[in-house]
């Protein structure tokens, strides 16, 4: 607790006892003193600030409200309920201050990537000094346990590194000399030297430290809507009790009944439970997002990703590893090893991320003095002199050119036709590999009420179609360049609210085009970073189900909310003005509303 | 120019609202935001004027939330 929330409890504790005493002995004028006194020590703070907010032009702020509430309650002599309205409302005060506190804390922690201190190295020495302190070209050194203070590439040691605090990824990743480490992670294994690339507020840490800082200054419309109507709200409500103190007297007479019904209206209209709640959930999904590897740019993000109605991805690198792997071989008139082997020597010193794949498929070290010439024949293939034999690898076309008689395959992907001095010896077949967790993420955005999903691509519309197929993608736009895409977009954005997925590099005019863009396997990548609404850290595509579940969980807690509080108000309202509640009753419909909606709001946490 | 200011003793999100709204309505100011669960305000407004700005704003706090101080 603060020191105001301290002062605030110890005012409380003895408002209480002296409240207790005078509720307990008999005399008259010993009770009204009691209560008075119980009454200054709990309340002469607000009485102070709704005199100075008044002269500051500020009506109707709490303070003032439970000003007259009181004031009304001495007025018709009941002492006990003043001193009581009073203390109710300082606990729901402290409470509400306690609530917030911790959770500006512990989202603050969670969020808190920073560095203390780093250790640069000048001559043979460490000294220890501040990050900021740093320059581009030192070297730093981060022993095990450590955090790197700030992005660089590694000049010497090997160590394995935790990412989670930026990524959410548990699994640990391994960094050697020559890697670039990012600031934030923390080192696991052994010590490193650094040479610094990036000055500390350019550093990976300090960019997501701010994004997730600025992510509460970009509001939410529901946030907005609630500061707006609490606007108007409070003065309806303080008019409908003029109303009632007087129009009522007019005909009945009573006037103090009428008057004391119409305080009642004045304490339930305060829009605390609505002021206070809304943004909490926010700024609480917000943190517990980022703790995960999701950075949301503002609530208003997270409000447009609840009402997402389409999601498209982008192809390569989202939905698929943008890698490629061997998919079959398909051998003729030798094994199907032996068939590898020769293709992976002919492509020996191509790299292609085809011809990686199938190096990778072969598996074994490629010895080099078994090729003899190797020639790139560019819309081709290759050839190659393997183990003195002329191999050719190549596309239907090579094998036409050569004219080498073989069985053209029929397949969406790519093929590798392999010959051997003038002979046929089969095919392999390699396509970019589908993320393990594809399927998955698609099938539960689905099932969270996203009503089509769309795949972009450049690639033709045969293998855009059996990827999709696979993964349970709806529609393929198959063949478009990358400046076709945002085009693309812009078509099927008129069907609904639109989610788009891509790897932020060469596709930030579509980030920016969608109704919430998503950059993944953005780590490092200030340009993803800069054009997304969301950004996802490593390359997991299930984090997109995660975001949108989190983000239907927060509009459902903001409306549970808003509905919670608007119809308890309301309903003790009616039953204040009819004269069935008290001020006990109006007393929670202000403050242990305000309460439960907060505590409502933290459940987003779990 | 856009600043970002801490606001120390902001306690209470109504008038976080208020004085977010007071301070869009300053003649300079273009966007203005206060964040009652950060405690921060940003704020974006003319380079030539923004000391006389950032005045402006404080007077306007301290008129909303006496006990509020914007951390300059």
């Amino acid at each position: 607790m603060t020191k105001k929330q301290k002062t605030l409890l110890i005012k409380i504790i003895a408002a209480a006892v002296l409240y207790a005493v005078g509720l307990l002995i008999p005399f008259r004028t010993a009770k009204t003193v009691l209560y008075i006194a119980a009454y200054a020590a709990v309340g002469y703070s607000v009485v102070i600030k709704a005199v100075r907010n008044i002269a500051h032009g500020q009506v109707f702020d709490e303070n003032f409200l439970m000003l007259i509430a009181t004031i009304g309650a001495f007025g018709l002599k009941d002492y006990p309920e003043a001193v009581a309205v009073m203390l109710f409302y300082q606990v729901g005060e402290l409470f509400e201050s306690v609530a917030v506190g911790r959770s500006r804390e512990s989202v603050s922690q969670l969020i808190n990537l920073a560095p203390d201190f780093a250790n640069k190295k000048v001559g043979g020495e460490i000294v220890e000094i501040m990050p900021e302190e740093v320059e581009i070209g030192d070297t730093i050194v981060v022993k095990p346990g450590e955090k790197i203070p700030l992005d660089g590439k590694v000049v010497s040691g090997e160590t394995v590194i935790d990412t989670s605090a930026l990524t959410g990824e548990s699994m640990p990743r391994e960094l050697k000399v020559g890697d670039e480490a990012l600031s934030g992670c923390i080192n696991l294994g052994g010590v490193i030297e650094i040479e610094v690339t990036k000055e500390f507020e350019d550093s990976c840490v300090s960019k997501i430290m701010y994004l997730i800082e600025e992510a509460s200054s970009q509001k939410a419309k529901s946030e907005s809507f609630i500061t707006k109507f609490a606007k108007v709200y409070t003065p309806c409500v303080v008019a409908a009790a003029v109303l009632l103190a007087v129009v009522p007297t007019i005909f009945t007479g009573n006037f103090t009944q009428w008057l004391s019904r119409a305080l009642l209206f004045l304490v339930v209209s305060c829009p605390c439970a609505l002021v206070i709640s809304v943004p909490l959930t926010f700024f609480c999904a917000i943190g517990k997002a980022s703790r995960s590897g999701i950075l949301i740019k503002g609530s208003n993000f997270l409000e447009q990703l609840s009402k997402a109605k389409i999601a498209v991805f982008d192809k390569t690198g989202t939905l698929t590893k943008g890698k490629f792997s061997v998919q079959s071989v398909t051998p003729n008139g030798v094994g199907e090893e032996e068939l590898t082997e020769i293709c992976a020597l002919a492509e020996g010193y191509t790299d292609h991320p085809i011809a990686q794949s199938v190096k990778q498929a072969y598996g074994k070290k490629i010895e080099l003095d078994r090729i003899g010439n190797s020639a790139q024949l560019t819309g081709f293939g290759v050839k190659a002199t393997v183990d003195g034999r002329e191999v050719y690898v190549g596309n239907a076309k090579l094998m036409e050119q050569q004219k080498i008689e073989f069985t053209e395959k029929d397949s969406p992907f790519t093929i590798l036709y392999v010959a051997v001095d003038g002979a046929y010896i089969g095919c392999i077949e390699v396509a970019d590999e589908i993320k393990e967790h594809s399927a998955e993420a698609v099938g539960k955005l689905k099932k969270s009420g996203i009503e089509k999903t769309v795949m972009l691509t450049g690639d033709n519309e045969k293998i855009g179609r059996v990827i999709a197929q696979r993964i349970g993608i709806d529609e393929v736009h198959a063949g478009l360049l990358p400046s076709d895409k945002s085009q693309e977009l812009k078509e099927i954005k008129k069907d609904g609210i639109t989610v788009y997925t891509g790897d932020g590099l060469n596709d930030a005019p579509v980030i920016i085009e969608a109704d919430v863009g998503i950059a993944m396997g953005a780590l490092g990548s200030d340009a993803a970073i800069e054009a997304a609404d969301i950004v996802i850290m490593d390359d997991d595509i299930a984090k997109i189900p995660a975001a949108v579940k989190i983000s239907r969980k927060t509009m459902r807690l903001v409306k549970e909310n808003i509905w919670f509080a608007l119809i308890v108000k309301f309903a003790i309202m009616v039953l204040g003005a009819i004269g069935i509640a008290n001020m006990w009753l109006a007393v929670f419909a202000d403050v242990g509303v305000s309460i439960i909606a907060i505590l409502n709001a933290l459940r987003i946490q779990r | 120019m856009k600043k970002v200011f801490k606001l120390q003793d902001l306690d209470c999100a109504n008038c976080a609202a208020k004085i977010e709204s007071a301070v869009s309505k300053i003649d300079g100011v273009e966007f203005a935001s206060v964040s009652f669960m950060t405690s921060k305000m940003t704020v974006k407004a003319d380079d030539d004027r923004f000391e006389s700005i950032m005045d402006e704003i404080q007077r306007i706090c301290r008129k909303i939330e006496p006990d509020c101080v914007i951390v300059r």
